[in-house]
């Protein structure tokens, strides 16, 4: 495991009033938004455990909605978003399972991508799945997101792509859904690669999902 | 963060002859990469945001979401102006701004989470309260902060801070050990001392549970900022006697750990037991939900 900093238990400056419930429910939507990217028109909120049961009184819902349209997890207005949001069709669900973490979340978005994610505690939250794939983000890198093909050379090539930018790959996790089947790979960035690094990677044969996730 | 155990941190403060703060800037450098200088401007900047949270709180009697809770902090001025508080202006200015901030966090005010956002009020209450009846220096307050960081990272490497995993031993409970720890830094204590306070903090919260009345960061919450950061000061005042744990801190936070794994699911922040199971509690409910 990566050693955490200090400032994981001293910040963030955030507004209330929770860590787990407000600011972590912001920053799962924030980087929902940054894995998505496009411009959306409809997401859905389903809620688990903790984060349904007291997610109310904790601003959970207002926190990911806000995250997911970009507000910060100090921004005042995180208090009015519901009058801000007036033109998305947003809605939430709540469940109770035991097999999930106590405070989680699915942000399904435009009824394309679901995002499922925890908020581990202190505001610190681990994106865990996308789109049914297992991921482990925590929004402390860039991370170069991609699907493709499942086939053999595809971690030399995409490495290599980056290695020319003379850019270090701080880890990188696969996964995939059978010999050949649909794949993923997530490669986490010292420094973050430009517009142009994604189209290479997404001009090569069998990618057919390319994003590139700001970190937190 | 390279250091696991306090036993580490403790070794590493003798062979190297410096502060656990020294010790805390200095990993935080290597991790980030970044001057101590910068690491410590980062510091400054969470104090600046506690000390106005501080100052908005006070400002304030809007209410929160169940119309209890939000004007309790303005009561504690006007009284202590009339007849001081029996322990000191320390502690006068520890309860008022340990209410200010939470009740501000409350309000979706702006706060620093330290570690979390239920339990903020703690730490800042102690070190600026004590900073302003002592005349202790921005500098010296950073030092308080540091010390205060590498406890809740140390604990928080081995259970995560929230009271939905252990209950609110591992919210308000480590935020007392943490602002116990960075007050006898701050009053001049030695590693073994700001160990020692910490370790007597939280042997004292064990088994705290997380039991919010309808779900919200209000009852008990609030007020109980306001009596671990007085718990705090008693650790540290303990320490600094040379009274000490008969449990190493590693253990403690060990039990705490543990204390956290057996409580009932009822009592980790699902409001579905203790306080949150009270007839008024139920009756607040029924009413809240219903606007």
């Amino acid at each position: 495991m990566e050693p955490k900093s200090i400032f994981s238990v001293i910040s963030p400056i955030m507004v209330g009033p929770s860590s787990s419930h407000t600011a972590g429910a912001v920053r799962l939507g924030l980087m929902a938004k940054n894995i998505y990217k496009e411009k959306f028109f409809k997401v859905k909120f389903v809620l688990y455990n903790s984060f349904a049961t007291t997610g109310f009184g904790h601003g959970t819902d207002k926190g990911l909605l806000a995250g997911i349209l970009g507000y910060m997890v100090d921004d005042p207005l995180i208090k009015n978003i519901f009058e801000i949001a007036e033109n998305i069709d947003y809605s939430y669900e709540y469940v109770q399972d035991i097999s999930r973490h106590p405070n989680s979340v699915d942000i399904i978005i435009d009824d394309k991508m679901t995002v499922c994610g925890d908020s581990v505690g202190a505001g610190e939250i681990r994106i865990n799945c996308i789109n049914g794939f297992t991921a482990d983000i925590d929004g402390s890198y860039d991370t170069l997101l991609l699907m493709y093909k499942d086939k053999p050379g595809m971690i030399s090539t995409v490495s290599d792509i980056i290695q020319k930018q003379k850019v270090n790959i701080a880890s990188l996790h696969c996964d995939r859904s059978s010999k050949g089947g649909t794949a993923s790979m997530y490669v986490a960035l010292d420094i973050p690669v430009g517009e142009d690094v994604v189209e290479k990677v997404r001009q090569i044969k069998d990618v057919f999902f390319v994003t590139n996730i700001r970190k937190l | 963060m390279t250091i696991l155990s306090f036993a580490e941190l403790a070794e590493k403060c003798k062979a190297q002859n410096k502060a656990i703060y020294e010790i805390a800037q200095n990993e935080e450098a290597c991790l980030s990469g970044d001057s101590i200088d910068v690491i410590r401007l980062r510091v400054l900047e969470d104090l600046l945001a506690m000390k106005q949270a501080v100052k908005n709180g006070l400002k304030s009697t809007e209410k929160a979401i169940s119309g209890w809770c939000g004007d309790d902090c303005v009561k504690l001025p006007e009284r202590f102006k009339k007849r001081a508080a029996l322990f000191g202006k320390a502690f006068e200015k520890i309860t008022t701004y340990a209410l200010a901030t939470a009740e501000e966090n409350l309000r979706m005010g702006r706060i620093a989470a330290c570690p979390t956002a239920g339990s903020c009020g703690i730490v800042p209450s102690v070190i600026i309260a004590v900073a302003e009846e002592e005349n202790i220096s921005e500098a010296e307050q950073i030092n308080g902060l540091l010390t205060a960081g590498i406890v809740g990272l140390l604990v928080s490497n081995k259970v995560q801070l929230a009271g939905a995993v252990a209950g609110c031993q591992a919210e308000c409970g480590v935020a007392s050990a943490m602002a116990a720890a960075a007050l006898t830094q701050m009053l001049g204590g030695d590693t073994n001392e700001i160990i020692q306070a910490a370790a007597l903090a939280m042997k004292n919260i064990l088994g705290l549970t997380c039991d919010p009345v309808c779900g919200l960061v209000e009852v008990p919450c609030i007020k109980r900022n306001a009596f671990l950061a007085v718990h705090a000061v008693t650790a540290s005042e303990l320490a600094l006697c040379g009274v000490e744990s008969k449990i190493p801190l590693d253990e403690v936070v060990d039990t705490l750990k543990i204390t956290g794994q057996l409580m009932s699911p009822l009592l980790k922040e699902t409001s579905q037991g203790g306080l949150a199971k009270t007839k008024t509690a139920l009756a607040l409910e029924e009413v809240l939900f219903k606007k």
